[in-house]
């Protein structure tokens, strides 16, 4: 609908923007990012008609620009300023009127059915049609913004142009915001090109975005292509981290600070506590976990470590809601705890430290086989297994990708199924050898300081580590609960 | 429900906006037309009019002849004027988002003074226009004050802030007292009555200079009133109008030749009145709100009504001296302005 051709223009003798060039597709949200002083803004008034282009030429439904009076591109384009002062007070509902001004024909022009409909509709869109008798100087910043879209819409425009729409917003109305103009993209054919600060939200909300950089045209794709590290970290002077968003195939920048948690400090046997009914860490600071727990599982960073003794007719509908009050009881905040359940009595939990070339790891282990399994035959069984469980913790003074943690988690598995072959525990249905229990859980934190560690396959140097404490630990553990059983 | 009664209650107002308004005119006519130095009794102002268009003769020949040539052309005079200053005043501060904008405060009655001065006292005609050429010369004048104005305001600063227009309004103003001062030290004998006209007068001028500015108060207001939906779009900012469809350089240009036809026309017949283009549309949005389509009637309104009223004061108040009008004006409309002022800078800063 709208295209761009190779325009260049501005206000003094340089041209603000340079050459750049787009064609708008219907119904598609067009994000422009830049940093401050890239053209943003200025390439927005040369598209809404305001600033002539010095070179280049802007056609709309394939005409010039230029040859639309400003009511009839009034009818099609409708534009959200940033906001400014009024000299003079309006009511939200005169103020979102005027919207129907390009629409109205004639100097006494009636207010029709259809004017008063989609001022109606604009108004309850957004949200400010509880206070349409109010005068818009007696409301806040970002109402205020709410009846100004108001007031665009109203327009019906196949095109909105706008600048920075969610400032002055907070969280729920930016949501708001853009969650109605992706809608009205589909029901009213809306096409949209907005101005963004926000990297993220762009990401989000935009089908392809516009990057610009002194006014030249960086990149224009899909947001994918656009918000890589290498580009942003270039464009914006800033370092930073990009990840993928948890529900949407769409990147998320996060800034990398210069500051970092402050002095780094490394886990030891001595910073375990064991009580009666749990095992206990607290860690200097917070340490970036991986991890099946109970609460706190997933990657995440995290303070506290627990695991926690329960009996062996332990039965709680919500062991999440449990273990949470159970954190908090013993004055760890349960946001920033990771806890596990075990039944094995937490005095036989073996923790061993494990050093080679200055990288280090603390590794402890509580088993119980009562319930082992042999994973190859688990799809034979048919009932609920009881509960018996080996939980193995890995503490890593070092530096770890997120590749790192990943193999971490697979080296430890193996050395664990490994242990259990050596112990020849048994899977009791099936009498063949057991891989695990069914309860099983792992974790794997490490502090983010001190030597990097890109990978911990099993013949890394951290993967030896790993897998030589895992087997020496859980093969102890298993000792301790046989003797402990009575079993040899 | 409450919804409901909200805006009942603001069209209400509007409607109570325009009874009251007329009201008052009719009020102000009234006493214009039958207070003075001879009164005249409101039942014998009525039978005149009735009797007026039919047979003179069978009036009081003394109270007709007060009422018909003297009272009733300087009221009409004075509400013409009043309403020409108000409605241009109003239109101005719409279009330049400036509420402490008016025909006085922007020197555009200023220059529309020197060139109805000049005409005077030169004893200028423009071959064809005949008694015409006063205020043909003074709206000349006066737009052409009002695009140097604006013109230099925005030299001075780009974003046209409320104070720059209005400080480069007064040295405008200043610029064109000397010059008038000047003519008139040239002119020399006529000093006192120039000064005189220059504070403003409606006095003693009949029905010859009604006709003079009927016709450019009827174009001027009506091409204001037709641009009344504009206005209301500029009063967010000239970008704005435009997106919103507004032929923004066209509209500004009818709004600034009407305002100036209108103000011309007005200080051609009466002299500088100033503030009568501030007071009245200010305390017009006070009552009803700021749509243009209701500011510019109801400006029309009680600016005829307020410069009645001024005029009543100014003849009546020290008699039988008669003060010039624009002394009473001034009176009233200094205060508002620095109210106004001191309002804006609350608002800004709160």
């Amino acid at each position: 609908m709208l295209k761009a051709s190779k325009i260049s223009g501005g206000y003094g003798e340089k041209n603000v923007v340079k050459n750049v060039s787009f064609e708008l597709q219907k119904q598609e949200i067009l994000g422009i990012l830049g940093p401050n002083g890239s053209g943003k803004t200025t390439l927005m008034k040369m598209i809404s008609g305001l600033l002539p282009c010095r070179s280049g030429d802007v056609s709309f439904k394939d005409q010039p620009l230029k040859s639309y009076s400003a009511k009839q591109l009034a009818r099609e384009i409708a534009v959200l300023p940033q906001l400014h002062s009024h000299a003079f007070d309006y009511t939200v509902r005169e103020t979102v009127s005027m919207g129907r001004y390009p629409h109205q024909k004639g100097m006494f022009a009636p207010w029709t059915a259809q004017d008063e409909k989609a001022v109606k509709e604009a108004m309850k869109q957004t949200g400010v049609l509880e206070f349409e008798g109010k005068s818009i100087q007696d409301l806040s910043g970002g109402e205020r913004q709410r009846v100004f879209l108001a007031q665009a819409l109203a327009q019906e425009p196949k095109l909105l142009l706008l600048d920075e729409p969610t400032n002055h917003l907070d969280l729920s109305y930016q949501k708001q915001l853009l969650d109605l103009l992706k809608e009205w993209t589909e029901t009213h054919e809306l096409t949209v090109i907005s101005i963004f600060h926000d990297l993220n939200i762009a990401s989000l909300y935009c089908d392809r975005l516009l990057l610009l950089h002194n006014g030249e045209t960086v990149q224009l794709a899909e947001p994918g292509h656009v918000m890589n590290k290498e580009t942003v970290e270039r464009v914006y002077q800033a370092r930073v981290h990009t990840q993928s968003h948890p529900e949407l195939p769409k990147p998320q920048v996060t800034l990398l600070p210069n500051h970092g948690q402050g002095m780094p400090s490394e886990i030891t046997k001595d910073h375990f506590t064991i009580t009666a009914d749990h095992i206990h860490v607290t860690a200097p600071q917070s340490l970036k976990t991986l991890s099946s727990a109970v609460i706190g599982a997933g990657l995440g960073w995290y303070h506290h470590f627990v695991n926690r003794h329960v009996p062996m007719d332990y039965e709680c509908d919500d062991s999440y809601e449990d273990m949470k009050m159970y954190a908090s009881k013993n004055g760890w905040n349960a946001a920033d705890t990771v806890g596990m359940m075990t039944a094995v009595l937490v005095e036989d939990v073996v923790i061993r430290e494990y050093e080679e070339n200055g990288l280090s790891v603390v590794i402890a282990v509580t088993a119980g086989v009562g319930n082992s399994v042999d994973v190859s035959l688990s799809h034979e069984r048919d009932r609920e297994a009881t509960i018996g469980t080996i939980n193995s913790w890995i503490f890593i003074n070092g530096k770890l990708s997120d590749e790192a943690f990943i193999q971490a988690m697979m080296t430890a598995t193996e050395a664990k199924v490994k242990a259990l072959q050596n112990a020849d525990v048994k899977d009791p249905l099936t009498g063949t050898l057991a891989t695990g229990t069914s309860t099983d859980s792992a974790m794997v934190a490490a502090t983010q300081h001190g030597p990097f560690v890109q990978y911990a396959g099993s013949i890394t140097p951290l993967g030896k580590l790993i897998g030589k404490g895992i087997v020496e630990c859980t093969t102890e553990a298993i000792k301790i609960y046989r003797k402990r059983k009575g079993i040899s | 429900m409450q919804k409901r009664s909200i805006l009942m209650f603001s069209l209400n107002k509007v409607w109570a906006g325009y009874a009251v308004s007329i009201l008052l005119l009719l009020t102000a006519f009234t006493l214009g037309v039958t207070v003075g130095s001879v009164r005249v009794p409101v039942m014998e102002m009525l039978s005149i009019f009735a009797g007026a268009f039919s047979n003179r003769e069978a009036l009081d020949p003394m109270f007709s002849s007060i009422v018909l040539d003297i009272r009733f052309p300087r009221v009409i005079l004075a509400a013409l004027v009043g309403a020409s200053l108000a409605i241009a005043g109003a239109s101005f501060q719409g279009l330049l988002k400036n509420p402490l904008a008016d025909p006085y405060t922007l020197g555009v009655s200023s220059g529309a003074s020197v060139g109805a001065v000049a005409t005077i006292f030169l004893g200028l005609t423009i071959p064809g226009l005949g008694s015409f050429t006063l205020p043909v010369i003074s709206i000349l004048a006066a737009l052409l004050t009002l695009i140097i104005v604006l013109g230099f305001a925005r030299m001075v600063e780009k974003s046209m802030k409320m104070e720059t227009i209005i400080l480069t309004g007064i040295i405008f103003s200043s610029f064109l007292g000397s010059i008038l001062s000047l003519m008139i030290a040239l002119t020399g004998d006529e000093l006192r009555q120039i000064i005189n006209w220059l504070l403003g007068s409606v006095s003693m001028r009949g029905w010859e200079y009604i006709r003079l500015i009927a016709p450019f108060f009827v174009i001027g207001a009506l091409l204001l009133i037709w641009n009344a939906r504009e206005l209301n779009a500029m009063a967010f900012g000239e970008e704005r109008a435009q997106h919103l469809g507004v032929n923004v350089q066209r509209r500004k240009f009818v709004v600034l030749a009407s305002g100036s036809l209108l103000t011309g026309a007005a200080v051609a017949v009466s002299g500088t009145i100033g503030f009568v283009g501030l007071v009245v549309p200010h305390m017009v949005r006070m009552l009803t709100g700021s749509d243009h389509r209701h500011v510019l009637p109801l400006s029309i309104l009680n600016g005829a009504s307020l410069l009645i009223l001024c005029d009543l004061v100014a003849r009546t108040i020290v008699a039988p001296t008669e003060l010039p009008i624009g002394v009473i004006t001034a009176l009233i409309g200094a205060p508002v302005f620095g109210l106004i002022l001191i309002q804006k800078r609350k608002e800004r800063r709160g």
